[in-house]
């Protein structure tokens, strides 16, 4: 295994495990949790693209010349803004359905679907 | 100020959207959207015709120019989405008030315009932009207020249907931002003119086919290519009247823009369609789609399902037309594009009419509905009509073009597939006529009256518009023409 790609291998088996609990599990906190480390591993990606070997911070300085690409971090800071958003949003969904049907795993909302 | 105009286009109802928090007031509120989406629409009508008169217009964001700052490009495709996103926009919030009273709790008000304003913000800023990564930033924006839009519904699977849209609204923006982060890897820009002009050199590249992979996959949930629809229906058919009637009609039609964008303007005509062949793809699933979606839809007893299941169908159709890519083809589907919205927010909005009267969606309950409201359902049947497809309606429009298109490339079968899609059509909006029409009402039904003067306009303003169209169809087919040629002739 080449080193050099060692992030993108934890990038894919965190991306795998996270769109695994997604599709599934069956509670719905569950599901959530699984969606947050999908979208960590896209973080991941997105941080480890940027990194220049060798380079320091993007901060000037005497004597730097090489330095990380500072753009997919930024973009990665709106990327997170998001995933929280997503993540309350889906929370307080949660909240909801429990309050609705008394419970939050799926099977049991679906019975309860098609009873009535 | 003309040369602000695309970034008004999104401020100005971004900023409106917290505004309608601190009015509060509910009628206050609504009055304050609708002024802001009436804005929004003279805004859209104008910069049309600024890119009819004189090219695309491109804008630098805070004046830092293209490649480096973010670049808002208006050209004639997006110009005519933007003006389907905001006439559809507006046309909603005016029929909004009494709908909303009655199906959304009244503290919630100012939160639903708030959210509706914010969403509509999204749709726009998706269409202007000339951003990849922007696109995934406004695309979020829609989705999480229309996730909010949906569980405001009634009935409690309302919030079941929000949150498995969530979640598999989640995972497509997710994967188009991997497939978005993948080409910034190989070409380092996002401006969507600098990526399509650096892809073409590397088109060989697993990169490169992995980033078209994700995004492909990940703009069909958004746009929900069957089999990938599989969150439309129950978000449709729980959410309140007036939020389906918005989001059928934009949502699904903005996505399918992006995809356009995308495929055509970004990776061009040749990688997509010539190295990779998506037609392969795209065709039988377009069809497959066209045809279980209309013969599910034959089978609901809930209207607002049969339509959602009709709206699947419907994008089979826009997508075929994608899939069969030729001048002629696109034409169809981009008229299509904007005459479905049409036709579905007239049906959806009929449907909300007979919401607020009778209080139920059930096929059982419209017995007798031709005698009892006969005004709103004369427009349900002739938006039911276009969608079928007959002369004089919208629908005919783009199904010729879609036909002409297949037998101008040989594939007759394909002329044939949707000729007949649409006897199945027939069938579904014949099972509503049928039961309206036919029946007698059911003993001791109440008699209702027409839904009030606002609704029954913006209504007939949609269907209206579903005639005029249709015979009228120099504006629609003239632009799509343009917009076609221009998205072929952008990769070239």
């Amino acid at each position: 295994m080449n080193p050099g790609l060692y992030n993108y291998w934890i990038v894919i088996v965190l991306m795998m495990i996270g769109f695994y609990a997604t599709i599934a599990r069956g509670n719905l906190i569950k599901k959530i949790i699984g969606l947050n480390i999908f979208q960590t591993s896209v973080f991941y990606l997105y941080i480890s693209m940027g990194k220049v070997s060798g380079g320091t911070a993007p901060i000037v300085g005497d004597g730097i010349t090489s330095y990380s690409n500072p753009l997919p971090h930024v973009l990665i800071l709106t990327a997170i803004v998001v995933g929280v958003a997503t993540t309350a949003l889906g929370l307080a969904l949660v909240v909801r359905i429990n309050e609705a049907y008394g419970t939050i795993e799926e099977d049991d909302i679906f019975s309860q679907d098609q009873a009535s | 100020m003309t040369e602000h105009l695309p970034i008004l286009q999104i401020i100005v109802p971004l900023i409106s959207a917290p505004v309608c928090v601190l009015l509060r007031r509910k009628m206050l509120t609504w009055a304050f959207s609708l002024m802001v989406s009436l804005a929004v629409l003279c805004m859209a009508a104008m910069l049309l015709q600024q890119v009819l008169e004189s090219g695309p217009i491109s804008y630098a964001l805070g004046n830092w120019s293209a490649p480096w700052g973010i670049e808002y490009r208006v050209d004639v495709v997006n110009a005519f989405v933007l003006l389907l996103v905001s006439i559809i926009g507006a046309v909603v919030l005016l029929y909004a008030p009494s709908s909303v009273a009655k199906e959304i709790p009244h503290d919630r008000h100012y939160l639903f315009y708030t959210a509706y304003l914010l969403c509509l913000t999204g749709l726009l800023g998706i269409t202007i932009t000339g951003d990849a990564f922007n696109v995934f930033v406004f695309l979020e924006i829609s989705a999480l207020s229309s996730y909010m839009l949906i569980s405001l519904g009634e009935d409690r699977r309302a919030l079941t249907a929000a949150y498995q849209y969530l979640v598999m609204g989640t995972i497509g923006a997710t994967f188009i931002l991997i497939g978005i982060g993948l080409m910034y890897m190989m070409t380092g820009t996002l401006n969507m003119a600098d990526l399509s002009s650096r892809l073409p050199s590397m088109h060989g590249s697993r990169t490169i086919l992995v980033a078209f992979a994700f995004l492909i996959v990940g703009m069909s949930l958004k746009l929900a290519l069957f089999p990938l629809h599989m969150w439309l229906p129950n978000a449709y058919c729980y959410a309140p009247s007036v939020v389906t009637a918005f989001l059928a009609s934009t949502a699904t039609k903005v996505s399918i823009y992006v995809f356009l964008r995308f495929v055509f303007t970004i990776f061009g005509v040749d990688f997509a369609f010539e190295n990779l062949s998506l037609s392969t793809f795209l065709l039988p699933l377009s069809l497959i789609g066209i045809f279980v979606a209309s013969t599910v839809a034959i089978f609901q007893t809930d209207i607002k399902r049969l339509l959602a299941y009709s709206s699947i169908a419907q994008i089979g159709y826009i997508m075929l037309g994608v899939g069969l890519v030729s001048a002629t083809s696109l034409t169809g589907s981009i008229v299509h594009l904007f005459n479905h919205a049409m036709m579905k927010g007239g049906l959806f909005l009929a449907v909300g009419c007979i919401m607020l009267r009778i209080g139920s969606v059930d096929l059982a309950d419209w017995q007798g509905l031709g005698r009892r409201m006969p005004v709103t359902m004369a427009a349900f049947v002739l938006c039911g009509l276009s969608l079928i497809g007959v002369p004089m309606t919208v629908g005919f429009v783009s199904k010729w073009y879609l036909i002409l298109a297949a037998l101008e490339q040989g594939l007759w079968p394909v002329a044939l597939l949707v000729l007949m899609s649409s006897l199945l059509a027939v069938i579904y909006i014949w099972r509503v006529v049928e039961t309206a029409y036919f029946q007698a009402p059911a003993d001791g039904a109440a008699k209702v009256k027409e839904a009030p003067f606002l609704m029954q306009v913006s209504m007939w303003i949609l269907t209206g518009a579903t005639l005029f169209f249709g015979v009228s169809t120099s504006l629609t087919v003239g632009v799509a023409q343009r917009a076609a040629e221009w998205l072929l002739g952008g990769s070239q």
